[in-house]
């Protein structure tokens, strides 16, 4: 593997997964063949992007075209240190999320498991087709099809409930990708004559300042996967599929691909110089401050613990966005580590509430009170995970968050400074009080956990692991960290 | 030497398969012979296509008689596209048809059905291929007429009705033409398009020839149900035979765009045009029917007829490239021509192969299929991604085009339309998908367990056009690189 050219490396990751759906969908009825699929093909995928990932940081800069669709527009990918650092998220959580995924579906006896393995296998495809894009029009495209094959996973539960959350996510993905999004790709191909990405960006020069402002907005709200109120309604809305779903996709892939589209945008078709001269930013970012407070305050009202948790990554998601939009170099590092920071820790969070869900039949938080005794495990890396979201030592999330600030005290953004601690202290208030209940606090009604044990052994393996990641990440933020700083300094 | 004939023979294969397969006996001979003729007729298209695509233009005069006097077939980039679009559905519609005729129609009808369907054909590669205006009326009435008796052949009385809408909206539409002509013969004395389009100009302020154009705008507005002249439309599409609405769904509207680009670019031109209240006209309508339509569609409760309002909206589309009247407007319409004809026709076999197992179109009747025909399912699901415009599939690249016209013209009411368009077109077609994909209730889904697949004869031609949305979604050198030859041609002044 180590000697095939970069280049085929890239079409292997994102033709075996998708290789993977197939084969999967072959083996319907085998179900242990079946798993067996997606674990290999999820560890290859995981090996292929950590090549990948030392061949970049080695100074490679691997990109092909495809071939041409219309004169001028290419499928065509390549990779810069951005779209790795997000390939490397998605494609080594991949492999967790699996492991995790198989203890999960057979401990809470779900149905249709193939179409889930092999929607799922189709989703990582797509994302990592997102994550290796060299341009807008490929970006877009593998982005839709992420939209349409995430479908059957929310709707997985084929109630009245999944109809509805199906639609809403899907009217408000599509609403705004050919609404928005596609109307600025298409006035930046008319006005640019080209949908590359390019260092430093293509419409400088070429389009009115002026008109910036709105271009920019067209693609900040195009993006509805990043979850900017407005257009946020989908993210609580997808908490309806099971939780192997919730965690890589609805933490990770989707929302990631969303926030990672919308630092494409200003780094290689604006171009941070433009942005900050231009002011195309200048009001948008208050639609990212008032995401990250409003969504906290809605996620503290939050019972069911998925819906608190979704509500906490919109929350998260603007903290990203608002780095991008910022535009300088300290705040786009900090965007950028964030893809990953926030990756691990959410992830760890979705996976302990899937667990709690599979040994404890729980989904509200009120009735977890007690329960930490019983699956002490399970909320500790709960534990973990929040503390590493709130963004304190020792844990990863403390570097993004910290370069983020940076990134306001370098543009003199104070009262963006002061968002970002205040929504420090919310995520304290919203998070902490779930561990704190289920280790100190009294079981409703004097009940005792004595039958509940921890989830299944392959969930726990999971959850250790990203928790361990949160940790880990302190000390060694290297493999994100370099990658971020090279595609925030680059010129 | 034959092949400068092969231009004819596009026309008159199918014209003599007709009365061949009406005097055979009802069975599968009928069948055969029409079929064979259609996929003699798709290699002829093809071929011809081939010969044009680098922009030269085959003339052919009939019966030696030199034009302008007699008639002429002047096939360049774009007659050629449209008599492949035409020919290439009728080849997948026929093998497609045996076994849903055999369930729709009683058995002494099927002679009569291939026949008028190759009459039709015939109909419709005559106006794509003749450069002879009166000659264009007569294949105009040759596949009217041959479609009114497909479409009372549906299964339902309410067939009649709708044929006799047709006939009687078809013939107004018709006569329109006919007094169109007539005008611009008595200004001009000629019936050549190439010749009129050279006679025209020092004519242009002339009344005669204003209303003319008006009578002929009129008369194929009602042929290609143009709203609001559409109502015709949808009952037909309906209650007629699932194989002639996947036939007349993908070819008869498209012949009529085809007529409609050559009459606005090659026999008038635009700066006639513009002088006139025609074009500002145009996208109103276009607007209102883009609009209307697709909400129209989404309220449908019958998934022919749903689709049937979305073809009235796509047409829409069609025109909006005409009424835009530029080289990149011009550009859209031919490859939204193109794109629809595969998406409508994969859409309406899908839905034919459901009738076919469970006798009906209603949506009521269709919850939970989805599992028990996932090929067809998975055919409407691509289809219907490839009619909203999600990129990887042609009905992108015809969003894509018809967008960037109308950029160019800075008109950003229409591009608003196009865009809001698409996304009603999300609402009705997971209408569909929804019903499909999710569980029936415990009775129908006790009534459906038994439900089989459709037949292999069904499901290859269905899947053909699928992945003909996919390729080209990907692959545009035919359907662009085509168009934009063609556009070269029809607008003289783009060069």
């Amino acid at each position: 593997m180590i000697s095939l050219a970069s280049e085929h490396l890239i079409i292997l990751a994102i033709v075996l997964p998708l290789l993977a759906s197939v084969l999967i969908v072959l083996a319907d009825k085998l179900p242990n063949l079946r798993e067996v699929i997606t674990l290999i093909s999820a560890l290859l995928v995981a090996m292929l992007v950590i090549t990948l990932a030392a061949r970049i940081n080695a100074g490679e800069t691997p990109g092909f075209d495809v071939f041409e669709v219309v004169p001028g527009i290419t499928i065509s990918f390549s990779i810069e240190p951005l779209g790795m650092l997000f390939a490397l998220v998605a494609g080594t959580l991949w492999l967790v999320t699996s492991i995790y995924a198989i203890g999960y579906m057979r401990g809470h006896n779900e149905k249709n498991q193939t179409r889930f393995y092999a929607a799922f296998a189709l989703a990582i495809s797509s994302t990592l087709a997102a994550a290796f894009s060299g341009n807008m029009f490929t970006l877009f495209l593998c982005y839709e099809l992420l939209t349409l094959s995430t479908y059957p996973l929310v709707t997985h539960a084929g109630t009245a409930e999944a109809k509805r959350s199906g639609r809403i996510y899907l009217g408000i993905l599509l609403g705004t990708s050919i609404g928005f999004q596609l109307l600025a790709i298409l006035i930046t191909w008319s006005v640019a004559g080209t949908l590359d990405f390019q260092q430093g960006g293509i419409l400088a020069g070429k389009l009115d300042p002026a008109y910036a402002g709105i271009l920019y907005a067209l693609f900040v709200f195009g993006v509805g996967k990043a979850a900017i109120m407005p257009f946020h309604k989908w993210l609580p809305a997808a908490m309806v599929a099971p939780t192997p779903v919730s965690a890589l996709l609805h933490a990770v892939a989707v929302v990631k691909t969303g926030v990672f589209t919308i630092l494409k945008v200003t780094l290689y078709i604006f171009g941070s110089d433009f942005i900050t001269s231009s002011g195309a930013s200048d009001w948008l970012i208050w639609f990212a401050a008032i995401t990250i407070i409003l969504a906290s305050l809605i996620a503290m009202t939050k019972d069911n613990l998925k819906a608190r948790l979704a509500y906490s990554t919109i929350s998260q998601l603007s903290y990203i966005v608002l780095g991008a939009l910022i535009a300088v170099e300290m705040s786009l590092v900090g965007a950028s580590m964030h893809i990953a920071m926030h990756a691990f820790a959410k992830i760890t969070l979705f996976f302990a509430a899937g667990a709690i869900l599979v040994a404890a039949h729980k989904k509200n938080i009120s009735d977890m009170a007690g329960l930490g005794r019983a699956m002490p495990f399970t909320f500790i890396a709960f534990t973990i995970g929040s503390l590493s979201i709130i963004g304190l030592p020792p844990f990863g999330g403390m570097w993004s968050k910290w370069y983020l600030a940076l990134g306001m005290v370098q543009s003199e953004q104070w009262i963006l400074l002061a968002v970002l601690m205040i929504s420090s202290l919310l995520n304290i208030a919203y998070l902490l009080p779930i561990s704190a209940r289920a280790f100190f606090a009294k079981a409703k009604d004097g009940v005792v956990y004595a039958e509940v044990k921890e989830a299944p052994l392959s969930m726990l393996i999971a959850i250790g692991f990203t928790s361990l990641a949160c940790i880990v990440l302190f000390f060694y933020p290297d493999p994100f960290y370099n990658q971020a700083v090279d595609a925030a300094t680059r010129r | 030497m034959i092949e400068n004939h092969l231009s004819l023979l596009l026309v008159v294969l199918p014209l003599l398969a007709a009365p061949i397969a009406a005097v055979l006996p009802n069975g599968r001979l009928p069948w055969a012979v029409s079929t064979l003729v259609s996929w003699s007729v798709v290699y002829l298209a093809a071929w011809q296509l081939m010969n044009v695509s680098t922009g030269q233009v085959i003339s052919y005069e009939l019966g030696g008689w030199a034009p302008p006097w007699g008639i002429e077939y002047r096939i360049d980039a774009a007659n050629a596209l449209v008599a492949l679009i035409v020919s290439g559905i009728a080849a997948l519609t026929l093998p497609y048809a045996l076994k849903s005729v055999i369930k729709e129609i009683p058995q002494q009808q099927h002679a009569l059905l291939y026949a008028a369907f190759m009459l039709c054909l015939t109909g419709l590669l005559g106006i794509a291929q003749t450069g002879d205006i009166f000659n264009l009326f007569v294949f105009l009435e040759i596949s009217s007429l041959s479609s009114y008796a497909l479409i009372s052949l549906g299964k339902k009385r309410q067939a009649l009705t709708a044929a006799y809408q047709y006939l009687i909206m078809g013939t107004i539409g018709a006569t329109f033409f006919i007094i169109g002509v007539g005008l611009l013969y008595a200004m001009t004395g000629t019936l050549n398009m190439a010749d009129l389009a050279q006679r025209l100009p020092e004519l242009y302020e002339h009344r005669t020839i204003h209303t003319a154009f008006a009578f002929i705008m009129v008369g194929f507005a009602l042929k290609l149900a143009l709203f609001p002249l559409h109502v015709w439309l949808p009952n037909a599409y309906t209650y007629a035979p699932t194989v002639v609405t996947i036939f007349l769904a993908a070819t008869a509207t498209k012949v009529a765009v085809y007529v409609m680009l050559r009459m606005v670019f090659t026999v008038f031109s635009f700066t006639f045009i513009e002088n006139t209240p025609a074009d500002e006209l145009f996208l109103l309508l276009c607007v209102m029917g883009i609009l209307g339509m697709s909400f129209y569609a989404i309220y449908q409760k019958d998934s022919k007829r749903l689709l049937a309002y979305s073809s009235v909206a796509q047409i829409g589309y069609m025109m909006l490239g005409i009424g835009l009247g530029s080289v990149l407007g011009a550009t859209a319409t031919l490859v939204h021509l193109f794109n629809h004809a595969l998406m409508k026709g994969a859409l309406f076999m899908a839905i034919g192969a459901l009738v076919y197992r469970v006798g009906s179109s209603r949506l009521e009747h269709l919850p939970g299929l989805g599992k028990q025909m996932p090929w067809t399912f998975a055919a409407i699901v691509i289809g219907g991604l490839s009619l909203i415009g999600v990129p990887g599939t042609a009905g992108f690249i015809s969003k894509w085009y018809l967008v960037l016209a109308a950029i160019e013209k800075q008109n950003w009411l229409i591009v608003g339309v196009i865009l809001i368009g698409s996304l009603l077109a999300v609402a009705y077609v997971w209408k569909i998908i929804e019903v499909l994909y999710f569980k029936a209730t415990d009775e129908l889904e006790h009534k459906y367990v038994t439900v089989k697949e459709a037949p292999l004869l069904m499901l290859i031609p269905m899947w053909v056009l699928v992945l003909a949305n996919v390729y080209f979604g990907f692959n545009t050198e035919l359907t662009v690189g085509t168009a934009e030859q063609a556009v070269k041609l029809l607008i003289p002044s783009a060069n």
